[in-house]
């Protein structure tokens, strides 16, 4: 078991989704940055789809009771293994009363832990990622226990790997979406021209952005939405949704961004700027 | 009977989006569900489909797509749609509504602004039958088409942060059920004790698109009832076959 000591702002619990559901309205979840995911369940040797721990911005205090093997990956947060300084995309040996611990958020604002074999925890609708209320808790909470395999040694073929980090970047990568026709060359010189901002409302299920764009009066009927649809309102405000993000919605889907580029986004946090450049 | 023309288009790297002419129809909304089974019937695994009063969400959930591919074959299958109709089974449900104040807080004020008296609003609430034109928003919640105009009131001017599970409201041409608690903006005006979305079944979402829904005022006692037997998992609500 991984005993959480201290939950840190936003821990969860997440594989790559809860896929075969949204025709009852349940979002996919799953990991915000599935890049950074797949490279450290790549260099653990496990199913892409292995369940990790998503932290945002403040880690967790996390107590394993068992000996596995560990990797950390995206956002660089200063992390320590019983008080000694950890790196991301190392594989590191665990033991019994072995303590991870969080500190200072360097670059990005997404981390994710793997552990050989993943995290075992139950699923609920085929996945582990934690959605309330498809799961019964929205996140990790003090005193929390999550199972996984004991692995008493384990040869990596590959133990740590240099990444060029994708969250470093700033530019999304969007495709048209549904509603793009409905854009006035003016809309369009906005949106391409100039670079946006993150607003405070940010989190698993949208990223608003800052400045606004000339409104519109269209409404539509309510219709799909999908993570990285970028939704126009009335006033003008681009709304990203997300993993957690509603499965339907009523505002017209002007841009769909690129998978790779819902990766990049989930590593921007309040304040962070960024480009958008139509593929 | 002929289809109706469809207009497909791509919708980032693994989606599209399928569009019938933009009307809330029950018609329209038929065409749709005998595509999807036609589509179903080509057993491709990985595709996620999902209804909105007139348009289909195709998800490939296993890789990328190739648009023009996925279109042909999206466009051979709504072709021989026609030929091949399949039966589907739809159920009208009955609902059990509890009107009392306690739960509809917006009852009073909304009946004012409509100029029917509580007990005028709850018998029209509860004389129609509703379709459901889709599954949405949240977990189990159903866009319910079909309400009078006589109902028609806007939304309330300031959200609420937070709506209670199971409340009843009123939105413009919508009516429908919160399935979980939520911020919303809606005329509340009851409550529903059933659960709507229980992801522990086999089935979460009992209520399928193109079902129909139709309300039934209930006495709090008759509400805390239900509600309990909800609980203990032996509560069932009422249905019948509307198609058989």
């Amino acid at each position: 078991m991984l005993k959480v000591l201290k939950p840190g702002l936003y821990s969860t619990i997440q594989d790559l989704g809860r896929f075969g559901h949204r025709d009852i309205g349940v979002p996919i979840s799953g990991a915000m940055d599935v890049e950074s995911v797949k490279k450290a369940n790549m260099l653990l040797e496990n199913d892409e789809n292995a369940a990790v721990i998503e932290i945002t911005m403040t880690g967790p205090t996390l107590l394993f009771d068992t000996t596995s093997y560990i990797c950390l990956s995206g956002a660089h947060i200063v992390a320590t293994l019983n008080n000694q300084p950890i790196d991301n995309y190392t594989v590191l040996k665990v033991e019994k009363g072995d303590i991870l611990s969080y500190g200072r958020l360097e670059t990005g604002f997404r981390g994710y832990l793997a552990i050989k074999g993943g995290f075992q925890s139950k699923k609920v609708l085929d996945s582990h990622s934690l959605f309330f209320p498809v799961t019964k808790s929205a996140r990790l909470k003090d005193g929390d226990e999550i199972p996984y395999k004991e692995t008493l040694s384990y040869e990596p073929k590959i133990s740590e790997i240099k990444i060029e980090e994708h969250f470093e970047k700033n530019t999304l990568k969007v495709y048209k979406g549904p509603e793009f026709s409905l854009l006035s060359d003016g809309q369009l010189m906005e949106i391409f021209a100039k670079p946006y901002t993150v607003s405070k409302e940010n989190n698993r299920m949208a990223y608003q952005l800052s400045e606004l764009i000339t409104g519109h009066s269209h409404s539509m009927l309510t219709s799909g939405t999908l993570p990285g649809t970028v939704q126009l309102t009335p006033a003008g405000r681009m709304i990203i949704l997300m993993k957690d993000g509603q499965t339907t919605g009523g505002y017209p889907r002007i841009l769909q961004l690129s998978e790779e580029s819902i990766s990049v986004l989930a590593q921007k946090k309040y304040g962070d700027e960024l480009k958008f450049k139509l593929v | 009977m002929k289809s109706y023309p469809i207009s497909i288009k791509p919708f980032g790297e693994r989606a599209v989006l399928v569009e019938w002419p933009e009307k809330v129809s029950e018609s329209i909304l038929a065409d749709i569900l005998d595509f999807m089974d036609a589509f179903k019937e080509l057993e491709i695994p990985g595709w996620e489909m999902s209804v909105a009063y007139n348009s289909l969400t195709m998800v490939y959930n296993q890789d990328h797509i190739d648009f023009e591919e996925t279109k042909n074959m999206i466009l051979e299958c709504h072709e021989k749609q026609a030929k091949s109709k399949t039966e589907r089974i739809q159920h009208l449900w009955t609902l059990p509504v509890c009107y009392d104040l306690e739960f509809g807080m917006d009852i009073e004020e909304a009946s004012k602004t409509l100029g029917l008296s509580v007990k005028e609003l709850i018998e029209q609430h509860t004389s129609h039958q509703y379709v459901v034109y889709g599954i949405g928003f949240l977990p189990g919640f159903m866009y319910l088409g079909g309400l009078p105009t006589s109902l028609e009131i806007p939304r309330r001017a300031e959200p609420r942060l937070k709506v209670q599970k199971g409340s009843v409201g009123l939105a413009s041409k919508q009516t429908g059920i919160y399935p979980q608690d939520s911020p919303g903006g809606w005329n509340i005006i009851g409550n529903c004790p059933i659960n709507l979305f229980d992801p522990t079944k086999k089935d979460p979402c009992f209520v399928k698109v193109g079902d129909k829904i139709q309300f039934e005022s209930i006495s709090k006692a008759e509400y805390k009832l239900h509600k309990i037997e909800g609980e203990v998992g032996i509560y069932e609500p009422e249905k019948v076959v509307l198609n058989a």
